[in-house]
């Protein structure tokens, strides 16, 4: 009993050791820069995601904004007020608890759209690889006019076509929808892409001719056989295309076609905030600024890294 | 040669078609045409009259077809919100985007080459390693973002340049008053431009570096020091002419990108321009201009990627040497 | 005997990565003599290439030379500068690379090429560069040369473009090439005719050649004496005759029995057993003596050094004994 615990225990280290020694993991101790952006973007995710628990204030609960405390400075300047430490708006929000949920209401449908991007290029890519023919062609040629047009101009004109659907009314409600729509309408490409050309590789493989022989039907194959085998190089892409989701929803947010101002995003902060610049209150639009410019900047370190280090043959 | 002009040709007509279909649903479907035209108090027979003169009542692919013949004649309806053909909407504002964006790509085409051969000479210098950090935050900032920063920067703290609009016009026909004559043109322009230019000029220079790294690891790069050829020679006769041409395809397609991301930029510096326009039809759904816009835009694409894809053939002799047998 | 064209004396290579040192080469000696073919045989990895990198000094970073000496006609030419060794390359040492494919600038004619490298050495004009060009493309036999003058590296046959990267080897008549493995990426047929040229340009020009491959019946065809190399080092040199009759050093007795021959039946072809020592364990004393049948404790601890009367030298403890022990 205690010797296999032991080996157990062996083998987990071992495992450990192996995990710790491998290139990867040296390469990734060894490059500082790695170390400070994996640290912030945890700090940034954890905070975000806690927000309703971690930030000072509600920022919107009407109840809790007071006009008397409104345009208060950061903490450490002239007149501001630790209560507020990165100080409040023009109605008395507190900057800090702003962030906080603009981070994870960007967090979180940046995270919605790529999972649907990847969903949308997955199956079509599955669907391409396996049956080819006229299917193939006109998802791949579809992909390759799309890939002709950069993905912030798809979303935007996606998202203009679904606000044109919408009766006006709803527009604020079906906001976050939209835009996770629009992220995945712009994204799905490169996945289907990868997808296709592992799927077409896996397709002639004996396990899937195996499959065929027993006639399983060629949506079974496709979900439990093929897709499990292809799904490695869609994480690569999930982690990469995730800073790109962020920046995107931010700049239809920023554009004023994104989220309200009820339910505001980083960017729709940021928008709100430019029209103080001028009159001297910085920080309503540099504190959300900075943090999107620190989540997609840590994204950004993070994906080339792993790009960089699964691929040695680019450095 | 002729041939496979032809043949991208073909390839353009048929993404233009299906571009014309996606704004013909949009026009047709997204929304009611009419709604959008008349007030509240127009009675039902009045909005029958007006489906009927715009031909809605006809089948679909009928419709379509006169959408095509009238996209095909320049004629793109009216603009619900201001009443007035888009075209000539378009027109007014085309000055204000091609100055920006021709700005804009020479400013990042420039200095994004010479600052990638700069890095791929020197991969070890301290300045490449600056130059790349500040590449990747330039290429992981969001456009808008660096705008407001360089506002902050250069108008608010600075008050050296103005931080929106166009000014120091000047008229050179009807239709196009240009800014590119006055110094207060040129203030004006310098920030909106740099912030369009900044992503791409990032982007042009991590390519020509890392274009450049790999083909100064090339066989005939190591071939042509063992002939002993001046590394200058080497450097900027043999390496950058073949960085050059796979270069030249991205490039060609940033310059679509450019006209593009000119939406954001517009909006960020109150820029008078098309995409400013295409803004604000989009948060007012106003579907003639939405479509003219795709529709614009997507002809841009097109008769771009067709010239670089030329551009290329005639730069590189390989291709050059297939295509003629 | 004339001064040697090149003297190569104790050359060591190393390779830093970031877990170990690798060591390319050590201790490599050798001379190379006015209109001789000195060819260089071994595994791939035993430091062929290496060695004619080095004396080019195109060792790829981190790689470095790290120890010994190369001379040119006398002059040291392993610490030079960049615009020292600019004016060596091409000029007095030509090279030949393996793969004529990849070694022409796809985007330049062969006229360029050759009118560039004869401006740079030779200080021609464009006429007179551009007929040398010419008689170059015709010496190595290139039909119609002034017209192909402006043809593109891709319109050129495999052979044709190997004999090309040679007349560029040779535009500034240098007194020494290196060819590394120059008929490797071509067809068996044009082989034989890339080697005749060589030994031909080596004839009439009194060129040195410093021909690397891995096939000895190559070298045996060739070369007037050769150097087999053995995981970084020199095993064995002398003239090709005596070394392919009497064999010295039991790696080169190997090499020698797996060269099939009409003569000898399949049956007898050997293989050595074993593989080559990575460059990161280079094993105690001779580099050898894991796959050596002879083996004994000396040959684990002590290195044996290149020994053995006039020209035929050999890096073995035991047929040293066997030779000069009666």
């Amino acid at each position: 009993m205690t010797r296999t615990t032991n080996e157990a225990e062996a083998h987990g280290r071992s495992v450990w050791a192996g995990v710790w020694q491998s290139d990867l993991c040296i390469d990734f101790r060894a490059n500082r820069l790695v170390l400070v952006a994996t640290l912030l973007l945890a700090i940034l995710l954890t905070a975000s995601l806690l927000a309703p628990w971690v930030a000072p204030t509600d920022p919107f609960d009407a109840m809790s904004l007071d006009v008397m405390h409104s345009n208060l400075p950061p903490a450490w300047q002239q007149g501001g007020s630790t209560e507020f430490l990165l100080g409040t708006d023009d109605q008395g929000r507190d900057m800090l608890s702003a962030v906080l949920y603009g981070l994870r209401t960007s967090i979180v449908i940046s995270a919605l759209g790529v999972l649907l991007a990847a969903a949308i290029g997955i199956s079509l890519g599955i669907v391409a690889g396996y049956f080819g023919g006229f299917v193939d062609t006109l998802i791949m040629r579809t992909a390759d006019v799309q890939l002709s047009f950069p993905a912030i101009l798809i979303a935007l004109l996606v998202d203009g076509i679904l606000h044109s659907m919408l009766p006006a009314l709803k527009r604020d409600d079906s906001a976050a929808m939209v835009i996770v729509i629009s992220i995945g309408l712009s994204f799905w490409v490169q996945y289907a892409r990868t997808v296709r050309s592992s799927t077409m590789v896996e397709k002639k493989k004996d396990y899937v001719s195996a499959a065929r022989l027993f006639a399983l039907p060629s949506r079974t194959i496709m979900v439990r056989h093929i897709l499990p085998n292809v799904m490695s190089p869609v994480l690569v892409i999930l982690t990469i295309n995730f800073g790109l989701a962020i920046i995107t929803e931010a700049t239809l947010s920023y554009l004023g076609v994104g989220l309200p101002p009820m339910r505001p995003s980083l960017g729709t902060l940021i928008r709100i905030g430019q029209e103080y610049l001028f009159s001297g209150e910085w920080w309503i639009v540099a504190f959300p600024g900075f943090a999107l410019a620190i989540l997609v900047l840590t994204l950004n370190l993070l994906g080339d890294w792993l790009r960089d280090a699964l691929n040695p043959k680019l450095r | 040669m002729i041939a496979l002009v032809v043949r991208r040709l073909l390839q353009s007509l048929v993404v233009m078609l299906v571009v014309t279909l996606i704004a013909f649903i949009m026009f047709r479907y997204a929304g009611d045409p009419v709604n959008q035209m008349v007030g509240v108090e127009t009675t039902e027979a009045e909005r029958q009259a007006l489906r009927e003169s715009l031909g809605l009542d006809q089948p679909t692919l009928v419709q379509f077809v006169r959408y095509v013949g009238r996209v095909a004649s320049l004629n793109f309806g009216v603009s619900f919100q201001f009443r007035r053909p888009v075209m000539e909407l378009l027109a007014e504002r085309l000055p204000a985007t091609l100055e920006l964006a021709l700005v804009a790509a020479m400013l990042s085409l420039v200095s994004g080459i010479l600052l990638g051969v700069y890095c791929a000479l020197n991969p070890r210098g301290r300045i490449s390693a600056a130059l790349q950090a500040v590449s990747l935050v330039g290429v992981s900032l969001p456009t808008f973002l660096i705008g407001i920063l360089l506002i902050y920067v250069f108008s608010v703290a600075l008050g050296w340049l103005p931080s929106f609009g166009r000014s120091g016009l000047v008229p050179v026909t009807k239709h196009w008053s240009t800014g590119l004559l006055t110094l207060q043109g040129w203030k004006s322009l310098l920030l909106p431009a740099v912030t369009l230019g900044l992503f791409q000029m990032t982007l042009i220079m991590r390519l020509v570096r890392s274009e450049m790294l790999e083909v100064l690891r090339a066989d005939f790069i190591r071939f042509g020091v063992a002939r002993g050829l001046p590394q200058r020679r080497i450097y900027f006769r043999h390496a950058l002419k073949n960085t050059l041409v796979p270069v030249i395809t991205v490039v060609g397609l940033q310059l679509g990108s450019i006209i593009a991301f000119s939406i954001i930029t517009e909006t960020v510096f109150q820029w008078p321009g098309m995409g400013l326009l295409f803004l604000q039809s989009v948060q007012n759904v106003d579907v003639p201009i939405m479509s003219t816009y795709l529709l614009l835009i997507a002809f841009m694409f097109v008769m771009i990627n067709m010239v670089v894809d030329l551009l290329y053939n005639a730069v590189d002799p390989r291709l050059k040497g297939s295509s003629r047998v | 005997m004339a001064d040697p064209v090149l003297s190569v004396r104790d050359l060591r290579v190393e390779f830093p990565t970031r877990r170990d040192l690798l060591v390319g080469l050590d201790g490599v000696s050798f001379d190379i003599h006015q209109g001789e073919v000195l060819g260089f045989v071994g595994e791939s990895g035993a430091g062929k290439s290496i060695t004619g990198a080095a004396i080019m000094q195109q060792i790829a970073a981190p790689g470095r030379i790290a120890g010994g000496e190369i001379r040119l006609n006398g002059q040291r030419i392993d610490k030079l500068s960049r615009t020292g060794m600019e004016r060596i390359r091409g000029r007095h040492i030509g090279m030949v690379f393996q793969d004529p494919l990849t070694s022409l600038n796809p985007l330049m004619t062969i006229g360029d090429h050759l009118t560039e490298t004869i401006g740079v050495h030779l200080g021609l004009g464009r006429r007179a560069a551009r007929d040398r060009a010419v008689s170059l493309l015709e010496e190595v036999g290139i039909p119609e040369p002034a017209e192909r003058l402006r043809s593109y590296p891709h319109e050129f046959s495999g052979g044709q473009r190997q004999r090309i990267v040679i007349a560029l080897a040779l535009c500034a008549e240098p007194e020494l090439v290196i060819a590394d493995e120059p008929t490797t990426a071509l067809d068996v047929s044009v082989q034989a005719q890339i080697i005749a040229l060589i030994r031909r340009l080596c004839d009439t020009h009194g060129t040195a050649f410093m021909l690397i491959t891995h096939d000895m019946g190559m070298i045996a065809e060739t070369a007037d004496r050769v150097a087999v190399m053995y995981a970084g080092r020199v095993v064995e040199i002398g003239r090709v005759a005596d070394i392919v009759a009497h064999p010295a050093h039991p790696y080169t007795q190997g090499l020698i029995a797996a060269i099939p021959s009409l003569e000898t039946d399949a049956e007898r072809l050997r293989q050595i057993p074993g593989a080559m020592p990575s460059l990161s364990a280079i094993p105690d004393g001779c580099v050898f003596h894991p796959r050596c049948e002879l083996a004994d404790d000396l040959c684990r601890t002590r290195r044996p050094v290149l020994a053995g009367e006039g020209d035929h030298r050999t890096a073995c403890h035991r047929t040293a004994q066997a030779e000069y022990a009666p």
